[in-house]
Formats: C-alpha cells, structure tokens, sequence
C-alpha cells in the first residue's frame, strides 16, 4: 500500500533500495572494498552538498542552512491532488523538502487536467495520486515522491495512525466529515493540521495545531536593544573612557551616536535630579542639548557633523526604557514555562532559564542582545563599542546556560541536551519569541464553543471577510445533505439557491448567530458551482505552502488561526475561530 | 517572479477545439455562462466556445542559471545556460495543449510601437524599475487623444508584479486613465550606496571590506584582466579572499563567500511562495480584464507573509503633473547663472524624475543641439564643457524646450526652461 516511485534507485550503482526519505540517495551496498564505498558516499556527498548551496541560494539568505535542513527532513502528506493541493505542493517541491506523499483515492478527469498544471490528459482514468506525483516530482530530484491510492476516510478507517509519521498534513477540498474526524486524529498526534480550499473566487486556510514554537521570528522592524536607560557596567565604564570636550575635531566627527547619547544623557540626569527626558518638550531640549555640543569653526558656524545629527535623530527610540516585552511576560507566565519537566521542550526550559536570569543577573532585563545598527563612527570606536555589547551578550548568555543546566539536571536529564548553540540563539532572539496556538476543529465546530464574538463582531462591518466563511460552512452543510455541492450544473443555480439560503439559515440557528446575510452571497455561491479557478488556487498554492514551511522550520510566524482570500477584491483577513 | 521575466501578452478567442477534451473548462465557464451579482457592469454571460489564452508572446533576454530553480518551475538542471523565453515557451506549449507561447530572447527596448500596439493585454515580473517605466512610457506613448480626450481603444492594459524575499506587490495599470509606475515613483526609494569615505577608509561591516575589494581593490589590480563578473566563481573567490584581508585589519568579523557574493551581485533573496502568490494576483486579473467578467483590481496590492499573511489593497492616485503620464510639460525653474550641471543633477536626484544618464538636446537657431550625452563616449567628451558652461552662456532663454532622453522611458521628456531671478 505504502508505494514508493521508482525512484529510489543508488545513483552509483543503480541497485535498488528503500527508505521514506533517504537523504543522500546511495546505497551502501555489499561491496568488496569497504573505503570505496565511503569515499563514493563522500564524493557524492560534498558535490550535493555544493549543488545545493548553489541552487537553493536565494532561499538559504532567508532561512538559512539550518532552516534547510529542517524542511530537508520533513515529509508532508498532501490529500487530493487538486490544483490547490498540487500548486501548494509545487511550492514545497522546489525549495527541497525531504518527501511528499499524496493521499489520494479519485482518478483523473478531464475537468481535472482543465485546472491543474501537474496533470495532462494522459492521465485521465488514472489514480490521481500517482498522475500528479510523477509530474510534481520532475520539479526537484532532491525530493522523495510517493502516493497513496486511497482516500482518507479509508485510511482513518483502518490505519489512522498511517499520519503519525508526517511533519505536517495538507488536507485540500475535503468534506467537513473527512475534515474534523482527520482533525482530531492529528490534534491528538500533535501533528500539525493545514486545511485548504478553493471555492470559487474565495480561498480559505485554516491552521490547526496545539502549540507552536518560534525562536527565530525575524521581525521586520525591531527596536535595538542598546540600554541607553540603564547602561551596564562594562557599557558605562566604556563611555567614560571618551571625552568629548578634549578630542580632536576627527575623533569628535567619527563618535558613535550611541556614545554621544550616553554622554549628554549623563548630563541631562545630573541636571534633571536622575530624571531622564520623559515627554516632547524634555525630548526636543535634549536634542537641543546634543546639537549645541556640534563643534564650531572659528566663525562660530556650526561644523558637518553627521555623527551628532545621527544622534539628534536616534533621541527618540533610544530613550525607549528597556522592558521585557509584554509578549514575553506572557510566555513567563504560562504554564510550560511554570512546570517544568523532563517531557518539556527545549523551548520552554531555555524560556524558564530567561526566566530566572531576569529575575537575578539581569535585574529585570532580558539577556543583551549584543548587535548594534551601523552608525558613522572610525571603524576602532565601532569595533570596540560592538564589542562592548557582544561580550555583554556572551556573559548573559553564559548565565541563562547555568540555569538551563540547573532546571534540566533538576529534572533528571543531562545538562548538554540543550546545546550552547541553541541557547545563544535563544538568548540573540529572546524579545521576538512568539508561541501559536489554535484552537482545534473541534472547538470551532462544536456549538458549545463556537467563536460567536469573533463572528458576530465581524459580520458587523459591511465589507468583512467573514461572510465567506459562513458561506463555506454552509456550502459544507449543502454537501452533507444533499451529497453534492450548489450549483454545480446551469440548470441547478436557480433552485440550489433557496437550498443553500435554508442552510445558511441552519447554520446561523444553530450556532445561534445573530448576523444577516445578504442573499447576493447566496446566489454568488451557487454560481461558483464548486468551481477551483487555476488562479485562486495558485494563490493559496503560495500561501499555504509558506505557511506550512514556517510550520517545518519553526522560522518566521504563522497565520492564526483562519485566512480567507476574496479574489474578487483582492482582499484579506485573518480571523481566530 | 523569475529574474528579467518580461511582459507576455495575451490573445483570446480562436475557435480551434480540436485538442479539447471534455470538461475541460468546467472550471472556468460557471465565470462566463452565468450571471451573478458581483460581475462587472459591462458583463454578459455568454455560452461561446471557450478557449483560454492561447496566444502568448513571452520576452526574456536572460538565460537560466542554477540558482533560478529553487523557483523557476518551468526550468529543469538540463536547460541551465539556455534562454528563459524559448525554454518556458517550450514547456507550456507541450503542457497545455492548444496554447501558443511565441518566445522572445531580447530585451524589451528591443522592440518598437508595431511590436508591443498588438497586444491586449502585457503583463510583466521585471526585475528592475528602469524597465517598467520603460515598458511604461512604451504603452503610454500608444495612446491617441482626439481633441484633448483619449481614445479608450488605445489603451493597452499593464498589469505589474514583483517580488523581493516575502513581499510583493501586484499592480493593474490602464495607461492614460489611472495611476502609472512614474506617478508612484515615491514609492520606489532610490538604492542606498554606502559612502566611499566609510569604504575607502572607515570600514565597520563586513560588507563594506567586500565593496572595498571590488570597487577600488578590482579595478586597481585587475586581477583576470577585464571587467568584474558577479557570476564567475573565481571573482567572487578574489574579491572574497580580499575582503577577509581587509576585515582581518580591522577586526571586522562575518565575511562569507555567500555574504561577498550577496554584496556583489546585489542579490535579493527569493523563494518559490511569494511569486506563486503575486504571479496568481497578476493571472487573476488578466484573466478579469480579458473576459470583462469582474471590476479588476483598483489599483494595487501588497502583500507580505513574515508574520501571518498580510495584504493591503489601495487605489493608487495619478500624479497631476506626472513626467510619464500627465501631459503636462515639465516644469525647469533655474537662474539664467546655473550651470548645466546642476539642470543634469536635478534631472537625477529629484525624487519624481529618478533619471540614471540624461541627454539633454535642444534647437537652437533652428537647429537642433545636443548639451549633454553621456552614453556615446564622442559625443560625452564633446559636450563636457557645457556642464561647467551657465544657461546663459549656452544660449537658453527663457521658455526654451528642452528634451530629455533616458533609459527610463522610450520617449524624449519635454521640459519648459522657466528662468527665475
């Protein structure tokens, strides 16, 4: 049942051999001379290794290699090779995940191969899986294909621990049955749940797992984290050893802005009874303050100094006060971080570790991050003031370490199983840590928990998003009572459209939803006729695979918990259901 | 979007249904058989034999390069070093049966009015500014006004995308009638350049040792005799090794062969997602300005998935005295005392002009002259001494023309000379 493609052939010596996601594709094969063997393993292994850098090169500068190896070893499980299942798949083919399986039990038609780039009309009456894998699989020989001639409700029948294995499920145009008793296989197998549709001009995702961890979230606009407000020893000591009254016009026009601050900072305090400038006016009198400290030349004209003007305009964000962020107390505050025990993730032992640093060493501060932005400056005041901070970083990193070692010793495991590397990563990125978590399918299904609020406060603007949703939970409702869906043929969209308007109705009972429909909706879904544009789909194809490699890579954030795309508008939300 | 992929265009509405196959486009006629209450007001269901796009004209001067298939899906190993255009033309007309994708393996300046005027539709993923105000003075200089007021049929649709890391945007243009690339160009900073005096002298970041090896340490040494080649691993090799020299000295840590060759090529990170996501936005809206079946995109999208999905849609406004699009003659406000080079250095750092080398000509006694070209070496050297020369002196008076010809638009730009005190 658990076919693979052919495709596992060694690449030396064409023997066959079988592993779910082999990574280096040779084989070790029973040859006479053992060091031949190695060194073909070796070879092999370093020209991959250089073909690849080369080729996925524009992804690595974002995620980077060790982000490429998580996606290098996750095997994703698509259901229903549609045109949304294949484009998403195409976009997680390309940039190298390890394996593919496609769980898929229809055969092609010719409705099929009309929007879906990864089928030809060869393939009609052939297993859908297997027609698109062969396709989807010619995109990257770096990935393992393979498929699956059944379709889900089956296998949930006899083998639902067939989807234990895989990092991440992709169930496409599936029925809500299929859907939320999937759901709640992979809910309680923490394997994370990525639901997708195509309806017509409308897209949807919708997320499903328990608790998903990010270290490395890569914001867009962080604050810099320079501790103007409450300078650490070795920082203070670092200011005093420059005297901006004695320099030399050189050295006065290359200080780094963060020195200047700090300087006339000093000032302001001793003049200002330790109070630092608090609103506008304080604000624009320390720049006053700074821009007079400009040197002058012999006519008394102040002199191009950049340096000063950079400072003049950092005031601002570096009087910000060092906090730990809210996001963070946050984490500080739950409950894995609370209990700890030998079954808690990495996560949450170095989250606790950050924990206690605050409370101790770092005198209610999270660890230096220890990087400064560049700045005009002479490359040695530079240096030695990135230095000042990296070092500062290097020793709270060293401290959080220490009470890692203590809570995992504390728990019966050995202090090395979390690695340093992994704790000065932490450490580096200890404002920007983000937990998802979703609610399940079954809770935002169930009438009992319902997201009435989330609901009706968005039906409350004309132009929300919502209404799709409601829209595809009562086309879902159609299919479940009439076995098939509005509209699908010319001569059903009249009469489908007062069906449809009664399960809108149903639905909206209920959930006992106060909210109102407009009747142009319900005609707009009995014209989709379940249709799945190439182009919508291709969209979601885009999203939803970048979605699911944040998923694989831990890097960067999901969506939370439910996306609807409106291709009609161009529109988009994001909504928690 | 692919690297340099330039515009397609598209032609609907041949009737050969010999290689369909049934349902074929059960998926797209529900679009175009039925009424709704969305469509455009100008809709009309019909039940017309459907035939997709079938004919294509893609242009691409680029040839594949291996680290274009990480996204490029219509690019295998074995087509490296062929042209993107025949290749990707190629592959779709074996995939799609019935479609016609004529390839072009040129620039798009290559072409003329008689080439781009045939088109309904151009849609374009270009790797650079230049290029789309090009293609974007080309499809306005298409238009035809009769009497002040423009001829709607000679309006040629530009639908725009691109694409850096996990953003991207998506633009309709209706030349003529809304907002062009110029009216926006605000929105396009110009790219920072570090200082030379920080590379020359002052290096902080590992990338200013790797811009001291190729701008000043490569042209000095000329180490394989010619020109820098961002794409020959043995420069990028030379300029690598010469950066960590110079980090060494001043204790700069962080040079990488991949951060040299980042710096080097200019390189901006790209994955498969982000261009499925805007190339999809695009087709979408070919796909409603050809059938007319729904109000296209007024005006443009961003879209950005760092955290959670986002995208923003906004109606971009004409600018009224827009140098592309409005009609209005440009305005030059100088003293007859400036000098030439300080017209040729507004030409290029005002924000809405961006011009990169203009060549400024005009007629004096009848006769038409050049001030300034800078891209014919002759002619540079020639007419260098009219930079230093005033307006004056050059014989300009008050409410001269001027016009000025640019890599950023296929025609000349026409400013009026307005002498202040």
């Amino acid at each position: 049942m658990y076919k693979n493609n052919g495709e596992n052939l060694c690449r030396k010596c064409e023997s066959e051999f079988f592993t779910p996601a082999s990574f280096w594709r040779i084989c070790f094969s029973g040859s006479q001379d053992a060091s031949t063997d190695v060194n073909h393993l070796k070879e092999t292994m370093a020209a991959t290794k250089a073909s690849k850098e080369q080729k996925y090169d524009r992804q690595l500068r974002l995620w980077g290699d060790h982000g490429q190896e998580t996606l290098e070893n996750a095997h994703v499980c698509l259901i229903n090779a549609t045109a949304t299942g294949t484009e998403i798949l195409k976009n997680l083919v390309l940039p190298g995940i390890g394996a593919f399986t496609i769980v898929d039990g229809h055969t092609v038609s010719g409705e099929d191969v009309g929007n879906n780039f990864f089928l030809s009309n060869n393939s009609i009456g052939k297993n859908r899986a297997q027609a698109a894998t062969e396709l989807l699989q010619e995109l990257n020989s770096d990935v393992s294909g393979n498929f699956v001639e059944e379709s889900p409700d089956k296998l949930l029948d006899n083998d639902p621990e067939f989807f234990h294995r895989f990092t991440i499920v992709i169930g496409v145009q599936l029925p809500e049955s299929t859907c939320l008793r999937l759901g709640s296989v992979l809910w309680s197998a923490s394997v994370p749940f990525l639901v997708c549709k195509t309806y017509g001009l409308i897209g949807y995702m919708r997320l499903a797992v328990q608790e998903h961890t990010v270290i490395e979230s890569h914001p867009d606009n962080a604050l810099e984290d320079l501790r103007l407000d409450q300078p650490f020893g070795e920082f203070k000591n670092h200011i005093q050893s420059y005297d901006l009254d004695s320099m030399d016009k050189k050295d006065h026009s290359h200080t780094p802005w963060i020195i200047i601050v700090a300087k006339y900072l000093e000032k302001w305090l001793s003049e200002h009874n330790g109070q630092p400038p608090k609103n506008y006016k304080d604000k624009e009198a320390f720049r006053q303050l700074i821009r007079e400290g400009i040197l002058k030349n012999e006519n008394g004209v102040p002199e191009d100094e950049e340096n000063f003007e950079e400072a003049i305009k950092n005031v601002n964000t570096a009087l910000n006060p060092t906090k730990v962020p809210s996001a963070v107390e946050d984490l500080f505050n739950s409950e894995q971080c609370k209990n700890i025990t030998s079954q808690t993730p990495d996560f949450w032992v170095m989250l606790r570790a950050v924990k206690e640093f605050v409370h101790n060493e770092g005198n209610g501060s999270l660890p230096v991050r220890g990087t400064i932005p560049d700045m005009i400056a002479d490359s040695q005041k530079f240096i030695n003031l990135q230095n000042v901070y990296r070092e500062k970083a290097m020793q709270d990193a060293v401290a959080v370490l220490k009470h890692v070692e203590c809570l995992l010793q504390s728990v019966g495991k050995p202090p090395e199983s979390i690695s340093e590397k992994d704790i000065k990563l932490f450490c580096k990125n200890a404002s920007f840590l983000r937990v998802v978590r979703c609610r399940s399918l079954t809770e935002e299904y169930s009438v009992d928990s319902v997201n009435k609020d989330e609901i009706t406060s968005c039906m409350d603007s004309p132009d929300s998003e919502m209404v799709f949703y409601l829209m595809l939970r009562a086309v879902d409702r159609f299919y479940q009572q009439h076995s098939r869906y509005p509209g699908v043929y010319n001569y059903q969209v009249e009469e489908d459209i007062s069906k449809l308007k009664l399960c809108v109705n149903g639905l909206l009972q209920e959930y006992s939803l106060n909210v109102n429909i407009k009747d142009d909706y319900i005609h707009e879904f009995c014209r989709y006729g379940a249709a799945e544009p190439h182009t919508v789909a291709a969209f979601l194809g885009g999203s939803a695979a970048q979605e699911a490699i944040k998923i694989i890579s831990h890097q960067f954030v999901p969506f939370s918990n439910t996306f609807i795309y409106n291709a009609m508008s161009q529109t988009s939300a994001t909504l928690q259901l | 979007m692919a690297d340099a992929e330039e515009p397609m265009a598209v032609d609907g509405g041949h009737r050969d249904s010999g290689c369909d196959w049934d349902g074929r486009w059960n998926h797209v006629r529900k679009f175009l058989e039925r009424p709704g209450p969305f469509t455009h007001p100008d809709f009309e269901p019909s039940t017309e034999a459907l035939s997709g796009f079938r004919l294509i004209h893609v242009v691409d001067m680029d040839t594949i390069d291996v680290s274009n298939l990480n996204r490029q899906f219509l690019f295998r190993p074995k087509d490296v070093g062929r042209p993107k255009a025949e290749v990707a033309a190629d592959f779709i007309n074996s995939r799609i049966p019935g479609c016609k994708v004529v390839p072009h393996f040129k620039k798009i300046q290559d072409f003329d009015e008689s080439f781009y005027r045939q088109f309904h539709i151009i849609v374009c993923g270009l790797d650079s500014i230049i290029a789309r105000r090009w293609m974007n003075g080309m499809l306005i200089s298409l238009l035809s006004y009769e009497d002040g007021v423009l001829d709607p049929s000679s309006i040629i649709p530009l639908i725009d995308g691109g694409t850096e890391g996990f953003k991207g945007n998506a633009r309709v243009i209706l030349p003529g009638m809304t907002a062009c690339i110029d009216c926006t160009l605000e929105l396009y900073p110009p790219q920072i350049n570090f200082p030379m005096c920080t590379i020359a002298s002052m290096p902080r970041l590992p990338e200013h040792c790797i811009e001291y090896a190729r701008i000043l340490q490569w042209p000095k040494e000329k180490p394989f005799g010619g020109i820098l080649d961002g794409d020959n691993p043995e420069h990028i090799q030379w300029v690598f090794d010469r950066a960590q020299e110079r980090a060494a000295e001043f204790n700069i840590t962080g040079v990488t062969y991949r951060l040299t060759q980042g710096v080097v090529k200019r390189i901006i990170p790209a994955v498969a997602s982000t261009n499925a996501v805007i190339a999809a936005a695009c087709a979408t809206e070919v796909f409603k300005i050809a059938t007319s079946a729904y109000i296209p995109l007024n005006n443009y999208l961003v879209f950005n998935d760092v955290d959670g999905l986002y995208t923003y849609t906004f109606e971009a406004e004409r600018k009224e005295n827009c140098s592309a699009c409005s009609q209005v003659p440009q305005d030059l406000q100088f003293p007859p005392s400036a000098k030439l080079q300080e017209v040729l250095e507004y030409l290029t750092e005002n924000a809405s002009l961006q011009m990169k080398s203009p060549a400024i000509t005009t007629t004096l006694e009848g006769k038409n002259k050049t001030l300034y070209l800078q891209s014919v070496k002759s002619i540079e050297e020639r007419t260098r001494p009219n930079l230093c020369k005033t307006l004056k002196e050059l014989g300009l008076s008050d409410g001269q023309e001027l016009a000025v010809a640019d890599v950023t638009t296929p025609q000349t730009v026409l400013f009026k000379l307005n002498f202040t005190a």
